[in-house]
């Protein structure tokens, strides 16, 4: 396994962004119709464990990504944000579709219209809802910022 | 499909409840409210939806509410599944069922002012932001 | 009420048991004093009470049905809003005591979108864009009784083609729903292989929906006046490999759950739902027909000409959360019936209604047509009229009956639009079906209700 004659150099800086980026459990957040989405996307097609992700965490504790994945409403807001402060650092969020990304179709009273009114957002997937492919592009396109960011978070 | 419509006031609510329950429509499938603002007088109506499974009809319930106190006897003692469509109709539209063992707001939060399907209930829409349009506060 | 519970927490009968066990036979059997381990002497004065727990004669039992316990033993546990197996933002409240629910009582609400008051501000033309994100699963069937109300006020009939078309979607839908139903319900109790079956089934169907209408869910497809599109170039093969296909993937669920124990042992006799307290609290659908009561809105209220085809209604009696996913199974197999039937009756003909006041023109008639173009222009700026009245329309959803009630008051926009979701009033069995049984139970007992909270909430 290890031999003297193999070296491997590289940077803490890498070494720590790669090993984020390899296996990001995300916290099941599914609120509606992209909820559906993402769980297609972790089932056997698409099959998100190709990415170190089919971990779907229950407890925000253990995850690293939030993938709000529907409209969020005035009720939920709350609850969401508290779902987010529990999430232990480094941490992140992508908002799945129109509506959680700007409310959507619906402009009214009942919906945060854009869920970057409660918790920072890194990615935006647009699409109503967005299929598999476009989450997990959305995903890679985080890896990519991870990858290509600062260290400190 | 033909449904029977009777349209009644909403001293007779209770009493006719009972009769169509007697009538057997043994089911209660929906329960709402129309808000005629500014078109008519008394204001609310609310419409009940019954379903007779053994005689395969409907019937549609209109009752007319009054102004003055918007509140009418519940019916959750004869079709217990009118719990939450009452809490509904008492949340969107402000209209209190009497004796209603749990009378909540049950879709927008406890806190929340005013009755969203009023029809002089704004629908809250926030202006898009387009490049150099001017700044809503 | 009748009330069918069963006590599964048997006192006489759990002591009856340990008696035998203990005695190890009718005849008296071996004295408690000595054991068969030599000559090891029990003490001589021993408190009976404590040789009869040791002994197991007698048990001590927290969860004892038939006797009173004070209030702090009971506690409140809050599952949810955010809860992997709470089917969306369902959140229950539920008083616990030892491990038996006593108490039940769903909060609704976090998903509460006012599509109500936004279906007020659409017209009617775009009004199925609303309808179909309510119930995200069963999409079609929320575009379809909008469409059915609006025709029904209008007073238009559509071509057969657009029927049979909306039949055969509305079918294919159902059968996805119920799939995602299996699939999650599995997923609840811990059988994960029916997660990935069920998804991976449900792509095949999916992929004809986007094929068709271009998504794979929230569709606007169906709409007032006849559908979107037509079929595409080719539609009968897909049609005829996802007929050949479903049922060999439903026998392989059958061979992993149908005789197996533990599935079987969490499931029956679990969640009793009678047929009066389904009539009590509104429940209809799949739930209604698992109790033993035969009624389906496809043959008593027909729509859309589903009369003309020929399936059966599956009704199981016992009630239980076995029943109520057995029935769905079953449905997926009447459903491929009428499927096929569509498949080869197929009607010939229009696809929209030729109606210029209420169908769009054709994109390329505008080139050539002053007409077309003014009434493109009217049709998409403002809608089409209605004229006043009210009506209430339902079908049966995978969910049971999906009413819309739409009041018109002339104008092109609905003056109220109301939809009546079934899971909305499913939902409140649930405290029916979960009190008094342990809390291992609750969990089955959501997934068999099937309920989705977009429905719900609105």
């Amino acid at each position: 396994m290890f031999t003297p004659d193999n070296i491997l150099t590289t940077t803490i800086d890498k070494a720590v962004r790669w090993s984020r980026t390899q296996s990001m459990w995300p916290v099941t957040f599914g609120l509606a119709c992209c909820a559906i989405e993402m769980m297609a996307a972790g089932s056997a097609k698409y099959d998100l464990a190709r990415y170190g992700m089919e971990v779907f965490r229950a407890s925000p504790r253990q995850a690293d990504l939030m993938i709000v994945a529907g409209r969020v409403s005035q009720k939920m807001a709350p609850v969401l944000r508290q779902v987010y402060d529990q999430m232990a650092d480094p941490k992140w969020v992508i908002a799945m579709g129109a509506c959680s990304s700007t409310g959507g179709m619906f402009n009214n009273y009942a919906l945060v219209q854009g869920v970057d009114h409660i918790v920072p957002v890194d990615i935006y997937v647009p699409g109503c809802p967005p299929g598999p492919q476009s989450l997990m592009h959305g995903i890679l396109t985080l890896h990519q910022k991870i990858m290509d960011g600062e260290i400190n978070r | 499909m033909n449904t029977e419509v009777i349209t009644i006031s909403s001293e007779d609510y209770k009493e006719t409840i009972t009769n169509i329950k007697k009538d057997g429509f043994q089911m209660m499938v929906d329960l709402t409210a129309v808000d005629w603002f500014r078109k008519r007088e008394p204001r609310f109506e609310l419409v009940v939806q019954f379903l007779s499974v053994s005689k395969n009809l409907r019937k549609t319930v209109k009752v007319i509410i009054n102004d003055e106190n918007l509140s009418i006897p519940t019916i959750t003692d004869l079709y217990p599944g009118a719990n939450f469509y009452e809490r509904e109709v008492f949340d969107m539209f402000g209209i209190e069922f009497e004796n209603h063992p749990d009378m909540t707001r049950i879709l927008m939060p406890d806190d929340w002012i005013g009755h969203p399907l009023r029809k002089n209930y704004g629908s809250g829409r926030i202006p898009v932001q387009f490049k150099n349009a001017p700044k809503v506060d | 009420m009748k009330s069918k519970k069963i006590n599964r927490y048997n006192l006489k009968a759990l002591k009856k048991k340990f008696e035998f066990w203990a005695t190890n036979s009718e005849e008296g059997g071996w004295s408690i004093s000595s054991t068969d381990e030599g000559s090891q002497k029990m003490l001589e004065v021993e408190d009976e009470k404590k040789v009869k727990i040791q002994t197991g004669t007698e048990i001590i039992d927290d969860f004892v049905v038939d006797e009173d316990s004070s209030d702090d033993e009971r506690m409140i546990i809050n599952m949810g809003p955010q809860h992997p197996s709470t089917h969306g933002v369902l959140r229950l409240q539920a008083e616990l005591e030892g491990e038996i629910v006593r108490r039940v009582k769903p909060v609704i609400g976090y998903l509460h979108t006012g599509m109500e008051k936004t279906g007020e501000e659409l017209n009617y033309f775009q009004g199925p864009t609303n309808t179909t994100r309510m119930d995200y699963l069963s999409p079609l069937f929320n575009e379809l009784v909008f469409s059915l109300t609006t025709e029904k006020l209008i007073g238009i009939e559509v071509p057969d083609r657009a029927k049979a078309i909306r039949i055969l979607m509305t079918e294919l839908n159902r059968i996805s729903s119920h799939l995602v139903a299996l699939a999650t319900g599995g997923m609840d109790i811990g059988a994960l292989s029916m997660m990935i079956f069920g998804f991976r089934e449900r792509e095949h169907i999916l992929n004809f929906f986007e094929k068709t209408t271009g998504l794979r869910m929230n569709h606007n497809y169906i709409r007032p006046g006849g559908v979107a599109a037509d079929l595409p170039d080719g539609w009968q093969k897909d049609i005829e490999d996802i007929i050949q296909l479903i049922p060999e993937k439903l026998k392989d669920y059958d061979d992993m759950l149908l005789d197996n124990p533990i599935w079987k042992g969490r499931l029956q006799n679990v969640g009793i739902l009678t047929t009066e307290e389904c009539f009590a609290y509104g429940i209809t659908g799949p739930s209604l027909r698992a109790s033993g009561f035969d009624w389906d809105l496809r043959k008593s209220q027909p729509y859309s000409g589903i009369e003309k085809f020929n399936f059966d209604v599956p009704v199981l009696s016992e009630g239980d959360v076995f029943a109520r996913w057995r029935i769905k199974v079953l449905e997926i197999f009447e459903s491929l019936k009428i499927v096929e039937q569509v498949m080869y009756q197929m009607p010939k003909g229009p696809y929209k209604i030729q109606d210029k006041k209420i169908t769009p023109p054709p994109r390329k008639r505008l080139d050539e047509s002053m007409e077309a173009l003014i009434h493109h222009f009217k049709i998409y700026t403002e809608g089409f009229k209605v004229p006043e009245g009210d009506a209430y329309v339902a079908i049966e959803s995978p969910r049971g009956e999906l009413g819309c009630y739409i009041v018109s008051d002339g104008t092109a926009k609905p003056y109220r639009m109301h939809v009546r979701g079934p899971s909305f009033c499913n939902l409140q069995g649930l405290p029916i079906i979960m009190t008094d049984s342990p809390i291992a139970d609750a969990v089955a007992a959501i997934a068999s209700l099937d309920p989705v909270i977009g429905d719900v909430d609105r």
